[in-house]
């Protein structure tokens, strides 16, 4: 079955030739319309909308957007924030760039509806550091939308105020992460906050309510205050609604990103017809389906249980090319989708080296606060250098997955598991590479491609 | 401290962005270092005079963030990414022959003998579908293999050139 056309909402301007980032090209294209409609509308409508659409964060963990929205406290009387997360930093995760960079606009009106459904009167981008024109786009395309009255005081008349700032990250992975990130815009070390007490739509930025969403996120936002919760509905599949964007990178034909309705493409789709298939003589190896953290699949394995297709259960028994790329099925499977980040490896890949180079990431971008991720992630790293650059034994794959095992679940924040499933997963499915990398290191070319 | 007019202006303004002060430490690090090449010790004190805190509220972020330095790096500042996706691509490769056309080697504060640039591997920089990706000072470079490296490198000795 060959792949289903892209259904492009969020990426429908991306590369377009003649498409701008300045405000009079996205007034051209019908730009700030859904703006207009929208502050003429009760914010509670607005926020059920989301809610009926089932939309779910694009950042990674998938969560329902409307839910999240639905947990603000909204009784306190402490004012509301809004927090752009821009500081898309998992890697093998492109997509929030191509937006800031050419449809700023998109990102801005996508703001300012969910700042009103929501009665925000303050929101702040977070956006890397590394995106210095990035983000000095988005100051230009604020302060456009500002002198026409998108933002700013009294938004097209309403008496409805809202003010957007652009805040810089400075190279902390850990600031993608929600509360590291309202410790580091409140100005510190963005040393992820315990939860409970601390959920961000209770004892957010200020010790205030707070909402964080994703760019691509708020984008779908928009889309859906246009058309509806209901007809947003329809697009994707039940529990997996509207499009994702997949970054794919590595080793296929024709990296870049790809915008489907979610749940309709296999993975087989996504790295065969549309990404053009594994590079001249080569065959895919594994893959990593939602960023870095995800756990990696092999190809050649199988996954087999039962699954729920409307009200019936039914078995499946899927290769890694049948896997539908949407959050539940890659979550049965033992993965995740995440943020959407596909990364392929093919059969020139040697997998410890693949895995010495992921535990180095994690390693550098531990906060440090908690001490088994601190010190387990640092240990990942040495052990997993020295087998490349060092000696190699027998039972170092053992040794790794026991310190990556006594990480997960005793850590503040997430990154505990997102540091220690890439261990986790590369030692349990590709074993043999590991138990047999001292002798097979030998006879690996000394001119191979360096992965650490 | 001693910093452009426009500077002090940027600075004054970016505080008003935000109703607690403490908000405006990375912002006014970053215009700092663009303005300064780097954070000195007198720019720790003076932000914590700025801003109501103590100068080791200042320094713990600064050592924090890997993007703020404590030290003048070389002319051009050249990033390349280390993070999967780019070494499957050839990034080490890429590195390396920065590292070689400036007859220095890559690490964070490590000056080329020229002064000119100063080579480094960071993580990700999110443009994976166009790796290996390279960011000079402001600027992302896509698909930096090595004849491109050596292409980039020729343009920054060039410009180096033309400045003597």
């Amino acid at each position: 079955m060959s792949a289903p056309a892209q259904h492009r909402i969020i990426f429908k301007h991306i590369d377009e030739p003649g498409y701008t980032n300045d405000i009079e090209c996205y007034l051209r294209h019908g730009g700030y319309e859904v703006l207009r409609k929208s502050v003429t509308r009760k914010p509670e409508e607005l926020i059920d909308e989301v809610k009926k659409s089932g939309l779910r964060g694009r950042g990674g963990a998938g969560f329902p957007c409307g839910v999240k929205w639905g947990l603000v406290d909204r009784k306190s009387g402490k004012p509301i924030y809004l927090i752009v997360n821009a500081d898309e930093s998992e890697p093998g995760t492109f997509k929030d760039r191509y937006i800031m960079h050419q449809d700023p606009h998109q990102l801005i009106e996508g703001t300012i509806i969910s700042c009103f459904a929501n009665n925000v009167k303050q929101a702040y981008i977070y956006i890397r550091g590394e995106m210095p024109e990035g983000a000095r786009i988005l100051e230009r395309a604020i302060a456009e939308a500002r002198s026409r009255n998108f933002v700013g005081p009294n938004i097209l008349g309403t008496g409805y105020s809202c003010e957007i700032y652009v805040h810089r990250g400075a190279g902390a992975y850990i600031c993608g992460e929600e509360t590291g990130l309202i410790e580091s815009l409140e100005g510190k070390r963005a040393n992820p906050r315990i939860k409970p007490p601390y959920f961000p739509a209770v004892l957010g930025l200020y010790q205030c309510p707070t909402i964080v969403n994703n760019v691509e996120t708020l984008c779908q936002v928009k889309y859906i205050a246009d058309v509806g919760g209901e007809a947003y509905a329809k697009i994707g599949t039940p529990g997996n609604t509207g499009t994702r964007i997949f970054c794919v990178s590595g080793h296929v034909q024709r990296p870049g990103y790809y915008e489907f309705p979610a749940g309709t493409i296999t993975m087989g789709q996504l790295l065969n017809d549309v990404c053009g298939g594994p590079l001249p003589g080569r065959t895919f190896k594994a893959v990593i389906p939602g960023g870095s953290s995800a756990k990696v699949l092999k190809f050649g394995e199988r996954y087999k249980g039962k699954r729920k297709v409307g009200a019936d259960m039914v078995d499946y028994d899927w290769g890694v090319e049948d896997v539908p790329m949407d959050f539940d099925s890659l979550a049965m499977i033992g993965s995740m989708g995440g943020s959407g980040g596909v990364i392929v490896m093919d059969d020139t890949v040697n997998m410890v080296e693949a895995l010495a180079n992921i535990n180095a990431f994690y390693s550098h971008e531990s906060c440090g606060q908690c001490t088994p991720c601190r010190e387990g992630s640092l240990w990942m790293k040495k052990i997993s250098s020295r087998m490349v650059h060092g000696d190699a034994r027998p039972q170092d794959g053992a040794l790794l997955k026991s310190v990556a095992d006594q990480i997960p679940g005793r850590t503040i924040c997430a990154f505990g598991e997102a540091c220690s499933w890439p261990t986790q997963s590369f030692i349990t499915k590709f074993k043999d590479e590991f138990d047999s990398y001292s002798e097979v290191k030998k006879t690996l070319p000394a001119d191979r491609r360096v992965l650490v | 401290m001693n910093l452009k007019s426009e500077t002090f202006q940027r600075i004054d303004e970016v505080i008003t962005h935000y109703p607690v002060k403490r908000s405006a430490t990375l912002p006014l690090l970053h215009l700092i270092q663009e303005d300064a090449g780097y954070i000195s010790d007198e720019a720790i004190t003076w932000i914590a005079g700025k801003l109501e805190l103590q100068p080791i509220n200042v320094l713990e972020v600064v050592t924090f963030y890997p993007m703020f330095r404590r030290a003048p790096i070389g002319r051009r500042h050249i990033k390349v990414c280390r993070t999967l996706s780019c070494a499957l691509s050839g990034g080490y490769k890429t590195c390396e022959t920065f590292a070689r056309e400036f007859n220095t080697h890559a690490g964070p504060g490590v000056v080329s003998p020229d002064g000119e640039v100063t080579v480094e591997f960071v993580e990700c920089l999110a443009s994976c579908g166009t790796a290996p990706v390279v960011l000079i000072d402001e600027t992302l470079h896509e698909k930096v293999d090595v004849a491109k490296a050596k292409q980039l490198s020729d343009q920054i000795k060039a410009e180096a050139a033309a400045r003597k």
